[in-house]
């Protein structure tokens, strides 16, 4: 009973006669929805203002020349969204399934009870997570030969699939962190009733646990998604057709005219923002539906 | 070997603590088949810890327990072969909130005992005719009241054929007048023979039903009896300040 007292002074009660109310612990932070939050506080007004503001500019800057430049930005747009922005959208598609299918299974080693296979998951996150997207572009761009032997048949990597693998390593490493906020976001009670009932922990985990939390993690799933697609440029520096060396090669095409940079890069500011605007008022929309709901 | 005249769960001298405090102090009891047995004492006093330590959810440092003979806490033992005789029921219901009761009940039978689903159905549709809720197959969780989900969620125990029942303060969180129906099922089933093992509040429910009761503090028993001896004539004075305040 002493020692009960002499801890009750210290100001910390360690045992209570009395229903003890436990610290409430708010549900693990879920990532922030970082870019799909800022993208989707854009008006619509800022964004026509925007388009107002940029031909007026390019207008002080001589009426001719831009009159021209438009027109040679017309003839080329045709062949840059599809050969371009397309092939971008199909590496942030590719990456991003890859990317969630490693996430899933990284998620579940920061879940494991085996601590060594926790420890590797966590590190890896942590890696891959703070790693720059372009070092990693390059790693394995360097590290992966240009062509696989799989069971005697030649199988071509071309530059483009690197970009594919390298893009998805930090998303992958994004997700896993989603995956764990989502699985932890589930009460304990219900891994309780599941073990009372018998439920293996892999059973409780892919039909109990998962399938709530599954609507959880689609919003910052889709702003990691909004992200890569904003990151997919960085692979024109490994050499591969996108869009932005595409522009490039189309201005060059065109003599490199000085006039032509506003229009070409505006071109395709406004092309990425009509697919990444209405992914990210979708993502804030579905965030407020399910906040509040399991 | 264990046979049903010895004690279905026996515990001998069980201690558990959470860091430096103690929880239980040395538990022992035998409870026999068919028996019911409340656990009743105030907050704190480790009935909750006693009663999840017998399907291995708690740990324990010192001590035995045994259910059908077999030692609960030994390491070799797949819990999981447990914990299909033991089925357990909590005081926040823990149903599985994105299926319907329905698939609550078959879930653990097809998925766990890889039992045919057309038998499990039937078994299920059966169990709920038994806690009175037909025509609620098909409602989700949070369409129940709290006192629905409760049966459910004996309904969901039961469905895995258990031989011991354990309840946790299952009637603490739920309304005056729903308590009552959650307590008739459990005295049904007490009635049909199921060893019951309960941490309750209901005074009145043990006095009724209760084979034995034991009364809890600070992680000992204090008193064990039969109700009338507990109720009316209670020896130990801690027993009596308890009985006198809730009573």
């Amino acid at each position: 009973m002493a020692s009960d007292i002499d801890k009750r002074g210290q100001g910390y009660p360690r045992r209570s006669d009395m229903a003890v109310l436990l610290p409430l612990r708010p549900a693990p932070q879920m990532d922030s929805l970082s870019l799909t939050t800022w993208l989707a506080k854009i008006r619509w007004w800022q964004v026509m203002l925007l388009m107002l503001v940029w031909p007026l500019h390019a207008f002080a800057q001589g009426a001719v020349t831009v009159d021209s430049a438009v027109a040679v930005l017309y003839k080329w747009a045709p062949f840059l969204l599809l050969h371009g922005f397309l092939f971008n959208v199909l590496i942030s598609i590719l990456s991003m399934a890859l990317g969630t299918g490693l996430g899933v299974l990284l998620g579940l080693t920061l879940i494991s009870k085996w601590s060594p296979l926790r420890f590797l998951g966590n590190t890896g996150t942590a890696f891959f997570r703070n790693a720059p997207w372009l070092v990693l572009l390059f790693v394995v761009l360097l590290a992966f030969p240009f062509e696989l032997t799989i069971f005697g048949t030649r199988v071509p990597l071309p530059g483009w699939i690197k970009a594919v693998i390298g893009l998805s390593l930090p998303v992958a490493a994004n997700i896993a962190i989603i995956v764990r906020g989502a699985i932890q976001s589930v009460p304990s009670a219900q891994w309780e009733a599941a073990e009372s009932l018998s439920f293996s922990r892999m059973q409780t985990l892919w039909q109990i646990i998962i399938p709530q939390c599954i609507k959880r993690m689609i919003p910052p799933w889709m702003n990691w998604y909004a992200i890569l697609t904003m990151a997919t440029p960085l692979c024109s520096i490994l050499g591969t057709e996108e869009m932005v060396t595409l522009t490039r090669q189309a201005m060059e095409a065109e003599g490199n005219k000085p006039e032509l940079l506003m229009p070409f890069y505006g071109f395709i500011l406004v092309l990425f923002f009509l697919y990444c605007y209405p992914i990210a008022k979708l993502t804030v929309r579905l965030e407020r539906k399910f906040a509040f709901k399991l | 070997m264990w046979s049903p005249n010895q004690p279905i769960v026996a515990m001998k001298n069980v201690m558990k603590s959470y860091g430096d405090f103690d929880v239980l102090k040395g538990i022992s009891m035998d409870i026999m088949k068919g028996e019911v047995v409340c656990i009743i004492g105030p907050s704190g006093s480790g009935k909750s810890t006693l009663i999840r330590c017998i399907n291995g959810l708690n740990d324990i440092q010192k001590g035995s327990i045994t259910v059908e003979g077999q030692e609960v806490h030994d390491p070799k033992l797949d819990k999981r072969l447990l914990r299909r005789k033991v089925g357990m029921v909590f005081q926040q219901y823990n149903l599985f909130p994105h299926k319907t009761a329905l698939q609550n009940i078959i879930m653990a039978p097809v998925k766990v005992l890889k039992e045919p689903r057309a038998d499990v159905e039937a078994r299920a549709r059966a169990l709920l005719k038994k806690v009175r809720l037909e025509g609620k197959e098909n409602s989700y969780p949070g369409e129940l009241s709290g006192g629905q989900q409760q049966r459910v969620a004996i309904a969901r125990s039961l469905a895995m054929r258990p031989d011991i029942m354990l309840f946790d303060e299952v009637t603490a969180a739920l309304d005056p007048e729903t308590v009552k129906e959650v307590l008739v099922t459990i005295k049904e089933l007490a009635a049909d023979g199921m060893t019951c093992i309960l941490v309750t509040h209901e005074m009145g429910f043990a006095k009724e039903v209760a084979d034995k009761v034991y009364f809890t503090d600070r992680g000992l028993i204090v008193e064990e009896g039969h109700p009338s001896e507990i109720f009316s004539n209670p020896k130990d004075p801690r027993t009596k300040a308890f009985l006198s305040q809730v009573l």
